[in-house]
């Protein structure tokens, strides 16, 4: 389970500036669990967009976006609508925005920041990887993750260590993620994006509170369950 | 305001010199090669900050002790040891000290050093140390008080705000963007990554003329041609030409720190007039700073 929040509308709206024609995708799994997204979070995104003024070209719901297999079957189908896209807003944790940016030839948007379980990463089934950060820049690197795929996380652009091939200077068998971005963000015509200032982290994100605990499915069956209970036992007085 | 920013501001050609302080604390030899060579013939000297992630005594203190020699320093500064309260407090502290000039550095991973299993902070990246600066001028800091507002400074630094780019790197592209992002951010100055191709520097410096800043070209002594080709095997965007390799090594042993004078001062010679200044990196060779700049007909 990767739990996640809402990002604030006005962040969402920010960040498909520009962006006439949208999808949406919204991921039922963990998104579910933490109650950020599914059918009521798509209707309310349908909403922003069209109030946005943006045309939405189509949207889905997904089992698992993080599983790539399942999102190639799913979009397949839809390939029309997502063609007529410039962007897609996808609400579901880092894992997800990124398995779809590597998926399909649009820019994925994230709708939700992942928030921290403090390392744990849940369900990933291939090369992608979310921190947690708990403030996603998705939306300004072309769907590639700078806090995992970079080795300084670095969240404003290359270093000077980029090897000659292309690696990362801490090894030569992993490749420079902000080249990784760079290329993503050319082949998307979005390289503005790079001159995005990224404010530094915001630390506090990563403690783990009660309420982010709350957001896990299985606390949320325990609460379930103690509501079931309660109902079924006969009170004291 | 520092001699560095006035003699840039005028449009003078401007040399910059650079030393390491020591793994230890016998410095003295630093210093007195600095005040021998450097005082005398150039603008202002770097001091490195934990160059290559390998321990070494501090950036702030070589600087304190080139001001006492009468000598003006640049402060580096990588992010990779300090998280923002301490960066900001270093900054702070190089004011006190008179220091002004200010090089923002992403620095070298720690994987790269002799501490490989330390924690590597980029608490801010050098995009973001350049915004802090920049926010320490205006008499605020990154943080905010019980109520959320901005801190008010008693009493605001200066600073003549420094960057570093590779101008041959093949990623150059991205370079550029990235050194875009600095300039907005508050750099006043570059001094550029070690180039051996003037051809390629003056192709750079044509891409980046929509960039306003002064660009000082990055020189570094080669010390055999042994060292030329681990450069070109091991330093992201630099590469050194077999010419260049070819006269190094035809060189006798006695001959070489001539032959190497004589490089640096052709390729000096050769790039000064697309460029605002030249910055020698002589890795410990000092004493050869006088000669480089007059083989580079400045002197
Ligand atoms: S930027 Fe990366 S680490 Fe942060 S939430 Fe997005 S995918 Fe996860
Ligand atoms: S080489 Fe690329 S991935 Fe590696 S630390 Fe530098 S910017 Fe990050």
């Amino acid at each position: 389970m990767n739990p996640t929040e809402r990002k604030p509308n006005d962040e969402i709206v920010e960040s498909m500036k520009g962006v006439e024609k949208a999808f949406i995708l919204g991921c039922q799994g963990c998104p579910i669990g933490c109650e950020t997204g599914g059918q009521p979070w798509l209707d309310e995104m349908t909403q922003l967009l069209e109030g946005a003024g943006k045309q939405v070209t189509g949207s889905a719901l997904i089992d698992m976006i993080c599983n790539k297999a399942i999102v190639g079957i799913k979009l397949g189908r839809i390939v029309d609508q997502i063609a007529e896209a410039q962007a897609i807003l996808v609400g579901s944790c880092g894992v997800g925005v990124q398995a779809v940016g590597n998926m399909v030839g649009r820019r994925p948007i994230p709708a939700m920041n992942t928030i921290s379980m403090s390392d744990h990463q849940g369900l990933w089934p291939s090369e992608e990887r979310c921190a947690q950060c708990g403030q996603c820049v998705l939306a300004q690197t072309g769907g590639l993750c700078p806090v995992t795929l970079c080795a300084k996380s670095l969240i404003n652009g290359i270093c000077g260590g980029t090897g000659d091939d292309g690696s990362c200077e801490v090894s030569s068998d992993r490749r420079c993620g902000w080249l990784m971005i760079y290329e993503r963000l050319e082949a998307l015509g979005r390289l503005d994006d790079y001159n995005t200032f990224n404010e530094p982290r915001d630390y506090r994100k990563r403690a783990i509170t009660d309420a982010n605990r709350h957001t896990m499915r299985w606390a949320l069956e325990v609460a379930k369950q103690e509501e079931q209970d309660e109902a079924e036992q006969p009170t004291a007085n | 305001m520092s001699k560095l920013q006035e003699k840039l501001a005028t449009g003078q050609f401007v040399v910059t010199g650079e030393i390491g302080p020591p793994k230890g604390i016998n410095i003295e030899p630093v210093m007195h090669e600095a005040e021998e060579y450097l005082k005398d013939s150039v603008t202002a000297v770097n001091v490195t900050d934990i160059q290559t992630a390998v321990m070494r005594a501090g950036s702030m203190v070589g600087c304190k002790l080139l001001i006492d020699r009468g000598i003006e320093p640049v402060f580096q500064m990588v992010c990779r040891d300090r998280n923002r309260l301490a960066l900001q407090s270093d900054l702070l502290s190089a004011a006190l000290l008179g220091i002004e000039n200010v090089l923002a550095l992403t620095g070298d991973h720690v994987v790269m050093g002799d501490h490989q299993d330390a924690m590597a902070v980029y608490d801010l990246d050098s995009v973001g140390l350049l915004k802090a600066m920049s926010t320490l001028e205006a008499g605020s800091d990154l943080g905010v008080d019980m109520k959320g507002n901005p801190n008010e400074l008693d009493g605001a630094p200066t600073f003549f705000k420094g960057c570093c780019v590779t101008p041959c790197a093949p990623n150059v592209n991205a370079q550029i963007a990235k050194l875009e992002k600095k300039v907005a951010a508050g750099a006043q100055f570059v001094q550029t990554q070690a180039v051996y191709e003037p051809a390629e520097f003056e192709e750079f410096m044509n891409k980046i003329s929509h960039i306003d800043v002064p660009i000082l070209v990055g020189i570094v002594m080669l010390k055999t041609a042994g060292m030329a080709k681990y450069m070109n095997r091991g330093v992201p965007g630099v590469s050194v030409p077999d010419a260049i390799i070819q006269r190094m090594s035809d060189a006798a042993k006695e001959d070489r720190q001539k032959v190497s004078i004589e490089i640096c001062g052709e390729l000096v010679a050769s790039m000064k007039d697309c460029c605002q200044g030249a910055h020698l990196m002589t890795l410990g060779w000092d004493h050869c700073v006088p000669d480089i700049i007059a083989a580079a007909g400045l002197a």
